[in-house]
């Protein structure tokens, strides 16, 4: 029953084997050991599992293996290593933007997707990118100004 | 300096600390990292005391071989618990080992002064350091607490914003217990026993196995049933598919309407009257609040996990992101017949729980399991309906506050009817079973509930004396004999609904005295750190320039010390209704004394303001029949980024007071102050809470 797929992941081409509906994450976390990619929920309602694919985010929980044959797929561990982070992980770090941080990698990866698109966020802009993320110890405001922190770093900020 | 509960029930030196060949100090706490920050502060606390640099000391937490036991981490306890055994440890550590480098030395202890590590004669090095001394010293030791701390004038780390220690791991990769990979461990999904006394009549295993698209075996040992396999997909395509083919004969069968706070009042209660009982009934006015919290969820936002292995010579290792891994073990030995010596629990990071939530019950799930496949690590991973379906609520309240009011307006008594479940029916107690052992045995004799004493804060009775003066106060606790469903810790417990009924009271008084709510509150405020954050936030809220309200927009102030002995808090929240409620700024000022590290306690007044705005307006629990139907994040919903307003947070700068627990106290006064803005905004009440749009519509027609 199971298939063979090839996937490029954090940059690297990878050759996995599953289920064509077995949803990404379970791949992800247990045949390629990416275990930044986080189970909420399995029914894309909070957040946690996201990845960016072919730059877009997209719900690791529920997007079954087969219909990303061939993508090129991002997901936390690609982002920024612990030695060398992202500017998004530093301003995360420096302004302790998470308490149990059980959302965060999701929401890193929509950031670097918002990111991508619009170099100088405004408020409104991250809560839109974010609305389909949850946080439940209320770090919100501090995500939204680590977000921004992190686009000045990167030289998006006026 | 006197002895703290945790160093009397954990005296030995050894058991706190021990200096390392890599010129490190290992510092350990009972008390676990639940988002928070706490472990972070105490690697803070401990650096501070040891004068060590923070890379010399690393700090081991919630590990049952190497700690100290410290119960449970709650109630706000573990800066002021742990966190100051480990400062009179510490010290105790660096007057031990500079005593014994004076004797190597031949001069007098306080002509050595430390740095890094290394001990200086008058400013020059002597070669000796803590590590070459550490060796000469029985540190198997009872504290004594008899040496000096550091003055809090010294202090370069204690006050500081240091950065999280369990940050870099969480936006980088692995982190979680769910994160942990062993090699060949053993996915598990649980087919749960719907109530304690559902007993099993049927179980499809054929067509459990073939919906899983893969390998997986069906374990079952009495009302526990379990699926497991190597291929965690399959493993949960197999659990989603179970339930047509699981049949359970006499589960669970909750009437309808239980799951609302007005089923309380009518039930067979546990009556306790508190406070000034023999008081004369005074004359004047009587002025009465009556509000309602329901039933509501920890909803962490990662279900339960936990990893179990049982090896060949019968040891049971157990990792876990339960609270206090010492009572695990305990709990765990008592439920399985296991020695507790030949268990090691190991905390490591889960979501936020905000009390007692499904990790308990996880570890037992992966315990029984891996009792039953020895060799094998099992990892268990709760599913999303199984946290919301089977987690411990937080008890539904109904708190009715009256005044006996004065010619003046002011009160001259004050009494609170409680009606509320228990708030804590953590595992230890004798009368509590974990979900694992209902469903191996049948479950105990009824007992009565029994809810924290009031030395500890209370349950349904935390925060229901008010801190003003109003003349004799007194309780009235109903402690609900029989909750129709699981009740346990979630943060704040009783404080919630009891502060939003003190503080909408309080308004309510002010109102019909004709004054202004900060000041009628001022003027029966004695204590100055109460009056100062209340006053404080006032100034950041712009309150001198609240209007009179009723026109949509509303401004709302409360006040709460949480416990009545931790951190002092004050919340004003500005907001608009509309058709729902929408908040625009929130500001909070706490008193939490010294304070360890600035930005980690000051999230932590954030946090609680978001989670107790989102409890206020969106969140109930709903269950009848056979359990829990609110198993989502659509019937359960949070507050969201776009509900989320502004915070301004600040803290008072009393660093030469003792540290008081600040993880839990804004969440009633938060709550409170949205109370009090809608009746602002609107010119009515809403007395329930969630306050959803269909309430506040029904205000509106009032």
């Amino acid at each position: 029953m199971s298939e063979t797929y090839s996937l490029t992941v954090n940059g690297k081409d990878e050759i996995v084997s599953a289920p064509p509906d077995t949803p990404l994450i379970y791949v992800l976390r247990n045949q390629l050991g990416l275990k930044g990619v986080r189970y909420g929920c399995g029914l894309e309602q909070c957040g946690c599992c996201t990845v960016l694919v072919d730059g877009a985010p997209a719900f690791a929980c529920s997007q079954a293996v087969e219909t990303a044959a061939g993508a090129s797929i991002e997901t936390i561990e690609g982002l920024g290593a612990r030695e060398a982070p992202h500017p998004l992980q530093q301003a995360f770090m420096d302004l302790q933007a998470g308490q149990c941080g059980y959302c965060l990698a999701g929401i890193l990866m929509a950031a670097k997707a918002l990111l991508a698109e619009n170099s100088d966020p405004s408020r409104a802009d991250i809560i839109a990118a974010l609305d389909g993320h949850l946080c439940r110890c209320g770090a919100h405001n501090r995500i939204i100004a680590a977000i921004q922190q992190a686009a000045k770093a990167m030289g998006g900020a006026s | 300096m006197s002895l703290t509960g945790s160093l009397i029930a954990n005296p030995r030196m050894d058991r706190w600390i021990t200096f390392l060949d890599d010129k490190t100090a290992r510092v350990a706490s009972g008390k676990v990292e639940i988002g928070q920050g706490v472990v972070t502060a105490l690697h803070q606390i401990a650096a501070e005391e040891l004068n060590l640099p923070l890379d010399r000391v690393t700090l081991v937490s919630g590990d049952t071989d190497i700690g100290p036991d410290e119960m449970y981490t709650t109630s706000s306890l573990s800066i002021s618990m742990s966190g100051g055994s480990i400062r009179l440890v510490a010290a105790e550590a660096v007057a031990l080992l500079t005593e014994r480098a004076a004797l190597r030395l031949n001069c007098a202890p306080d002509d050595l002064s430390v740095q890094d590590g290394a001990f200086l004669q008058d400013g020059a090095e002597t070669g000796l350091d803590y590590w070459s001394v550490a060796s000469e010293i029985d540190w198997s030791r009872a504290v004594t607490a008899k040496a000096a701390t550091k003055s809090v004038s010294d202090y370069t780390i204690v006050g500081q914003s240091t950065p999280r220690l369990d940050l870099p791991a969480k936006v980088s990769g692995a982190a979680f217990v769910h994160d942990m990979a062993v090699d060949g461990f053993v996915h598990a999904r649980i087919l749960r026993q719907p109530g304690a006394d559902a007993v099993l009549v049927s179980l499809g295993e054929a067509a459990i196995k073939r919906a899983a698209k893969g390998d997986v075996s069906v374990y079952r040992e009495q009302n526990f049933v379990a699926v497991l396999s190597v291929d965690e997909a399959a493993a949960e395509r197999a659990a989603a598919a179970a339930p047509p083919y699981v049949e359970w004969e006499n589960a669970l069968d909750i009437p309808v309407g239980a799951d609302e706070a007005a089923w309380l009042p009518g039930q067979p209660a546990i009556e306790r009257e508190l406070g000034v009982t023999d008081a004369p009934e005074p004359a004047g006015e009587r002025v009465s609040l009556t509000v309602s919290r329901p039933y509501v969820a920890h909803a962490s936002l990662g279900p339960s996990c936990a990893l179990a292995r049982m090896d060949a010579d019968g040891k049971l290792s157990i990792w876990s992101h339960g609270q206090g891994m010492h009572n695990l073990r305990k709990n765990i030995g008592a439920a399985l017949k296991i020695d507790i010596d030949r268990i090691w629990a190991k905390h490591l990071h889960g979501p936020g729980c905000y009390g007692h939530n499904g990790a308990d019950d996880a570890a037992l799930d992966a315990a029984i399991l891996a009792r039953a496949h020895p060799g094998k690590t099992i990892r268990v991973q709760w599913r999303r309906e199984e946290e919301f379906g089977y987690e411990p609520l937080g008890p539904a309240m109904l708190v009715k506050a009256e005044a006996v009011v004065d010619a003046a307006g002011l009160p001259v008594q004050w009494t609170a009817d409680i009606w509320s479940p228990v708030h804590v029916q953590r595992p230890g107690n004798p009368a509590v079973v974990m979900l694992g052992s209902q469903a191996l045995a049948p479950p105990p004799e009824w007992a009565p509930p029994v809810d924290p004493g009031e030395e500890r804060g209370g349950g349904g009775t935390r925060n229901g004396f008010p801190l003003y003066k109003t003349g004799p106060q007194r309780v009235r606790h109903h402690l609900t004999e029989r909750a129709p469903i699981r009740t346990s810790a979630l943060r704040g417990l009783g404080a919630l609904p009891n502060v939003v009924a003190i503080e909408g009271l309080m308004d309510d008084l002010a109102a019909r005295a004709g004054a202004d709510p900060v000041q009628y509150r001022l003027d029966l405020l004695e204590d100055p750190r109460a009056r100062a954050v209340l006053e404080r936030t006032a100034v950041l809220a712009g309150w001198q320039d609240r209007g009179a309200g009723g026109e949509g927009q509303g401004l709302g102030i409360a006040f709460a010390r949480y416990k009545n002995t931790a951190a002092y808090c004050a919340v004003a929240v500005a907001l608009t209704v509309e058709e729902e409620v929408r908040l625009d700024h929130i500001w909070t000022v706490g008193d939490a004394g010294l304070v360890i590290n600035p930005s980690g306690a000051c999230n932590q007044l954030e946090g609680g303001c978001v989670q107790g705005a989102s409890w206020a307006l969106k969140e109930q629990a709903r269950f009848e029949g056979q359990g829990i139907t609110t198993l989502d994040w659509e019937s359960y919903p949070i507050l969201r980024f776009s509900e989320v307003p502004e915070i301004t947070a600040e803290l008072m700068d009393l660093p030469e007071e003792p540290t008081l627990g600040v993880g839990e106290c804004s969440v009633g006064p938060t709550a409170a102050a949205i109370a009090n803005a809608i009746k602002h905004a609107l010119g009515a009440r809403i007395h329930d809470m969630p306050f959803t749009r269909d309430r506040v519509m029904a205000a509106l027609l009032r």
